[in-house]
């Protein structure tokens, strides 16, 4: 036997801190070995014998001496490092045991299996989550003070009208792009720490663009304008897109791509400077999803190059499934002539008619862009384009 | 043929603890399932009736089980029992500046204790007391704090009312098993340094695995060497034995429960009881 280590506790009482000085004791002492324990706390004896032996320690007592021999049971045998905290700590698949274990964090094992549906990397990561979120944290702004919601408001009554039509449609858009990426967060392993974070804070952009689009339709009205069938027919196959990659692919690359167009749109031609702002801040912002959308998916493109094609007949069965019916609202539309118009003189429809051509336009020319960047040819591009929801998300 | 235990539900991680212990030892080739009582008594007679084959028992029932058993002229084993089990003690403590310096000096004192039928609250400590020479009811007041009867003082809230009594002042001394008075001041319940320990019982042994002689032999002896090898590095079973606190079970024994026999002989504890389910075999 190895000689004893002791450990003077002085006047310090197991039940007013003395513990952690024993067990970092134990934690140093040679294995064989046992710790005598001193000190002069009255009830030391007691608590001694009744904690050790809790732990699967030896305890004995002689002449007024006491010794704890460690017991040799390890919590920690078998315990697994969840990866790494840094980005290239990630693994491919994250155990189900890591669960809600931070990255990099030492895991006991037999630790309760959570299942999160989304554990591959493959799947869901990209190098450029991290970057994305760590600007999405930065350029988050208070809609109290980055909007002039004092401005004056010159238009018409019939064009107001139009704003808050407009803005009853932006409102159904965003939220059907706050509740995809929350749906999908909850499935995500947390092991992809950067994509998670990401995820979250987009949905915090989302929950602020339904605030400002409400707080401005609200300024002059207290109704809203409609919601029709076609509009929600068409989110609701988002909602419905079981597949992480899929639902990524038409919200964020498609249907955030030709947002994108939209808020630019409505920056440069919407008569009052109030919705001009929101919209110029909306766009900042929703240019970031549609970063992480192409980001990813390039990655899980160039890894399994088989999602290309189910990726075209996803747009395929969106389109199918939505053929019959109207797409975008004829309100909505006309909405958005009288907006770019600013009037009702036959000159200014002219004009407001030809800008939202030229919108649809950029919608269509941006959305071959990004179709081609994840590799398709520039017809397949164009066709799959095509048949994005007139509803524009 | 399914070798069923049963046990107590004093709480309701019980059920995990066996759903667990189940699957274990199904893995290892043992058909086992479990039965659970309400309290310990049912479970005594339903051992003894041959409903069960093993009883997980509170060293209260095991002494049960032992006497009724006996009627038939069936004798008991303690096959296995936890290693944290083992060597316990119970305290009796009083506040920090009482000047009791021995358990005769609570003469006239207010005693408070855990459930009726606790043996390291109540039955153990009292025992203690009448050796001392204060017959519980006459020299001392006893103040119960009573939480689940027919648990044998499983519960740990019976100990934890008791020691509260005694900070606030209704009671003069609380009696706790040795473990419980660290869990106390960690939780609140007991101030560091309110008070103090007036005596301490010499180590006594906790709850066994019960089984009679007329059990199946052979599948209880698969059992005890499945609990034996249980291990504690062992990620799977680690939960378990977590839940049931403890670092690895050891060989039954039955030394350590003299204490408590002499109890319930000393107060008569279990005589009625004994009496009712014995005209009931
Ligand atoms: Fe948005
Ligand atoms: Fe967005």
């Amino acid at each position: 036997m190895k000689e004893d280590t002791t450990l003077d506790l002085g006047a310090l009482g197991l039940d007013a801190g003395a513990l952690l000085l024993v067990k970092r004791a134990l934690r140093a002492l040679p294995t064989g070995a046992r710790l005598e324990v001193r000190g002069e706390s009255p009830d030391l004896g007691h608590q001694l014998r009744a904690w050790a032996r809790g732990q699967g320690h030896g305890y004995g007592e002689q002449d007024g001496r006491r010794w704890i021999s460690p017991g040799g049971v390890g919590r920690w045998a078998g315990a697994e490092r969840a990866g790494g905290v840094a980005p290239a700590g990630v693994v491919e698949r994250p155990s189900a045991r890591w669960g809600l274990a931070a990255r990099g964090a030492l895991v006991e094992a037999g630790s309760p299996a959570l299942h999160f549906s989304l554990d591959e990397k493959s799947m869901v990561w990209s190098e450029d989550a991290g970057r994305l979120y760590a600007q999405a944290v930065a350029a988050q702004w208070d809609p109290e003070t980055a909007i002039p919601w004092d401005a004056a408001i010159p238009h018409d009554e019939e064009v107001e009208d139009a704003v808050v039509q407009v803005m009853t449609y932006l409102i159904e858009n965003e939220t059907a792009a706050l509740l995809v990426p929350a749906r999908f967060l909850g499935q995500l392993h947390p092991h992809f720490r950067e994509v998670m974070q990401l995820l979250a804070v987009t949905t915090a952009d989302e929950a602020r663009h339904i605030e400002v689009f409400t707080r401005r339709a609200r300024l002059r009205r207290t109704l809203l304008g409609l919601s029709t069938h076609g509009g929600q027919a068409s989110l609701k196959t988002l909602l419905e897109e079981p597949d992480f990659g899929l639902a990524s692919f038409l919200l964020s690359v498609l249907g955030e791509g030709s947002f994108l167009s939209l808020l630019w749109f409505l920056q440069e031609h919407a008569p009052d400077p109030i919705t001009r702002q929101i919209c110029k801040l909306a766009a900042q912002d929703e240019a970031r999803h549609v970063a992480f959308g192409l980001a990813h998916l390039s990655r899980h493109v160039s890894l399994d190059p088989g999602l290309r094609g189910r990726l075209a007949l996803a747009v395929q069965h969106r389109h199918q499934s939505l053929a019959q019916t109207a797409g975008l609202n004829e309100e909505v539309f006309d909405a958005l002539v009288v907006l770019a118009a600013g009037g009702f003189d036959p000159t200014q429809i002219a004009q407001g008619y030809e800008r939202v051509l030229t919108l649809q336009a950029d919608m269509d020319h941006g959305r071959k862009l990004r179709l081609e960047r994840l590799g398709f040819h520039p017809e397949e591009a164009a066709a799959l384009s095509a048949l994005h929801t007139r509803n524009f998300m | 043929m399914t070798l069923l235990l049963g046990a107590v539900a004093y709480d309701p991680k019980v059920v995990t603890i066996w759903e667990g212990f189940c699957a274990f030892f199904a893995k290892h080739g043992l058909k086992a399932d479990y039965v659970l009582y309400s309290n310990y008594e049912r479970q005594v007679e339903a051992l003894v009736a041959g409903q069960v084959h093993v009883a997980w028992n509170s060293p209260l029932a095991h002494l049960q089980t032992q006497r009724l058993a006996a009627r038939r002229g069936w004798s008991t084993t303690a096959f296995c029992m936890r290693d944290t089990d083992q060597d316990l003690t119970s305290l009796v403590l009083v506040r920090r500046d009482d000047p009791a310096r021995h358990l005769a000096d609570l003469k006239g004192k207010v005693v408070a204790v855990g459930a009726p039928d606790s043996p390291q609250a109540t039955l153990i400590p009292l025992s203690a007391l009448a050796q001392a020479g204060l017959t519980p009811g006459e020299d001392v007041t006893v103040q119960v704090h009573d939480v689940l009867r027919g648990k044998h003082g499983d519960h740990v809230g019976g100990e934890r009312d008791a020691v509260r009594a005694l900070v606030r002042g209704d009671a003069d001394a609380a009696c706790v098993i040795d473990g419980n008075h660290l869990l106390f001041t960690r939780e609140g319940a007991l101030p560091a340094g309110a008070v103090r320990v007036l005596y301490q019982t010499p180590p006594y042994d906790h709850c066994v695995f019960s089984a009679l002689s007329v059990g199946p032999a052979e599948q209880i002896h698969r059992l005890k060497e499945l609990l034996l090898g249980m291990s504690y590095d062992d990620p799977e079973v680690r939960p378990l034995l977590d839940l049931e606190g403890l670092k690895r079970w050891r060989e039954g024994r039955v030394s350590g429960l003299a204490q408590l026999d002499e109890a319930i002989e000393r107060f008569g504890t279990i005589d009625g009881w004994l009496a009712e389910a014995g005209s009931r075999l």
